[in-house]
């Protein structure tokens, strides 16, 4: 893998009115990168991923897509992107085909290499006993296929998903990021979205954007390893729950016990505490004292639903 | 160009795959077969088109041009599609003549159509055909205009109907914004003809090709066309 940035996002900034729908943005994706993008509803994702696809121009700032600027050199840039809206945008009037040769035609491609990409896309987005109905027929899970055929219908460097998965059913769902883990490789691909699973399975680089602003950027693991130096322990305890969770809450260094009931004779406890080797024994010396069975114990990485959690309480704190 | 023609034929293909070309086809040769019978129906009546013609312009024109381009741009923005165009390799210019291109193809057609009449009168007369080529070049040019406002209406709006009825009310002002000339009077009535869609096609009914009328359904196309292509462009500034 080379390191060419393909997507660079220099202090982008975007007003709408009066109202700043993301501040000071900037990161960067190396070629064959999936990066994740990652925050609530209204964060300011879809706006970031407009100005990138060069729908719009940002307030203040520059972002360049396979080198080429989003703004001074727009119509190579857009060359270089496939884009799938959030909102999945499709000529419902029209077949399956019709409509990716139709985008294939507006991007200025051969007849013939249309031809070769409509059988290559049906085969890739599972789209076969579909290509000649109308979009209008399709089930939302279909229609996001299709969406997904025509963002990768050119074999663009770069693939910009707006919350690909979102409103669609489970099974689908599942579905479609098989499909967008297996766009990678060679493409660069930004994907949005704000479901933290989604994101830690399938993006090697993960952005967090909060009310307009990137809060962190790094790794899923790193970024819930360098939290705040906690972690997170499971523990299974045979003794009474009351009692456990004080004793637990006791230990200098706990920050926090939870309990789910398992249904057996002893809990699962949750425990976050300060990260390291000591802290795991001081636990077990605890429960040990007290004549429980510790029946098992294990350090947890924080999962990002956390993380994304605390980024967000921390942002509200301020 | 290559981007203009692919929308252009996209459209056309949407035009034909529903009942709308027929439709609006079939109205306008009907109308028109109306026009015809009455104009030609009647003690000592020419051997012309004119009557047609006129009728056309003050009947047909105001609505069926703003019928064939409500949907063109008003559903991009409904579905959604129109970011998926601004974000594709074309300028927004080509969407816009595309658009404008796939509507006048249909509608000129169909104008086009209506030389059956003009067959009937050379079978039992001899029309004079100077005044029918010159009204058949002055129709198409008012195509032209009265397209470009219907475009620039479905510019404005996601829903088809408003835009239909934007479209119709801004040319039904343009034809009898004329006849307001004779109420204000003065330079006032000067201008108020001037830029009136009817006054300028008289000419051409009479056989009368004349540069600067032709130069006043170009300028004024070019000028709704360019609106649009604003009204178009202002969506990513939103
Ligand atoms: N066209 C618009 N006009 C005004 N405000 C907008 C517009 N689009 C988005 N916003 C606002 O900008 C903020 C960011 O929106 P958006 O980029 O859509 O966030 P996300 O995609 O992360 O949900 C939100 O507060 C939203 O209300
Ligand atoms: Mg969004």
């Amino acid at each position: 893998m080379s390191s060419q940035i393909m997507i660079e996002a220099n202090h982008l900034t975007k007003y709408y009115g009066d109202f700043p729908a993301i501040t000071d943005v900037s990161f960067a994706a190396q070629k064959g990168e999936i990066l994740g993008f990652l925050g609530p509803n209204a964060a300011g994702k879809t706006t970031t991923m407009r100005i990138l696809t060069g729908y719009m121009p940002p307030s203040s700032g520059t972002a360049s897509i396979a080198g080429y600027d989003v703004v001074s050199q727009s119509l190579e840039a857009r060359r270089h992107v496939g884009y799938l809206p959030e909102t999945v945008p499709l000529y419902t009037d029209m077949r399956v085909k019709d409509y990716l040769r139709f985008m294939g035609t507006i991007r200025g491609m051969q007849t013939k290499v249309i031809k070769r990409r409509i059988d290559e896309v049906v085969q890739l987005c599972h789209l076969e006993e579909y290509y000649v109905a109308y979009i209008s027929k399709l089930s939302k899970g279909f229609r996001q296929r299709v969406g997904i055929a025509q963002a990768v219908f050119h074999e663009p460097d770069v693939l910009v998903l707006d919350e690909p998965t979102i409103g669609i059913d489970p099974i689908q769902v599942v579905e479609t990021r098989q499909l967008i883990k297996g766009l990678g490789g060679e493409r660069t691909i930004l994907l949005s979205s704000h479901i933290l699973p989604e994101v830690s399975m399938i993006c090697q680089r993960v952005i967090i954007i909060h009310e307009g602003e990137i809060v962190a950027v790094d790794t899923p693991q790193s970024l819930a390893e360098h939290l705040e130096g906690t972690e997170r322990v499971q523990l299974e305890i045979t003794g009474p729950v009351s009692q456990v969770v004080r004793v637990l809450r006791g230990i200098p260094g706990v920050q926090d016990v939870s309990f789910t009931d398992t249904g057996d004779r002893h809990g699962t406890y949750a425990v976050i505490s300060k990260r390291g080797s000591e802290m795991r024994a001081n636990l077990a010396k605890a429960i040990v004292e007290q004549g429980w069975g510790l029946l098992r114990l294990e350090p947890l990485s924080l999962s990002l639903e956390e993380i994304f959690l605390r980024l967000t309480t921390t942002e509200e704190a301020k | 160009m290559r981007s203009i023609l692919s929308i252009a034929y996209k459209e056309l293909s949407v035009y034909f795959s529903s009942p709308m070309a027929y439709v609006i086809s079939g109205v306008f040769l009907a109308l028109t077969g109306v026009f015809f019978s009455d104009s030609v129906d009647q003690p000592f009546a020419d051997a012309s088109v004119r009557g047609l013609m006129r009728s056309t312009v003050f009947f047909i024109m105001p609505l069926i041009p703003p019928i064939m381009t409500m949907r063109l741009l008003a559903e991009e923005q409904k579905l959604g599609t129109l970011e998926l165009l601004l974000t594709a390799p074309v300028r927004d210019y080509e969407v816009v003549i595309g658009k404008f291109l796939a509507s006048f193809l249909i509608l000129s057609a169909t104008v086009l159509l209506t030389f059956f009449y003009v067959l009937i009168l050379m079978y039992y007369s001899a029309p004079d055909m100077g005044p029918v080529l010159s009204g058949y070049l002055g129709l198409l040019l008012y195509c032209t205009t009265t397209l470009s406002i219907g475009l620039l209406a479905s510019s404005l709006t996601g829903n088809q109907i408003v835009s239909a009825t934007v479209g119709f009310g801004v040319i039904l002002l343009f034809t009898f914004i004329g006849n307001l000339a004779a109420v204000v009077g003065g330079s006032a009535a000067v201008v108020l003809q001037h830029i009136s869609l009817t006054g300028h096609f008289d000419p051409f009914a009479r056989g009368v090709v004349d540069t600067g009328h032709i130069l006043y359904y170009l300028v004024m196309t070019a000028a709704f066309l360019f609106l649009t292509i604003r009204s178009v462009e202002s969506r990513r500034w939103r």
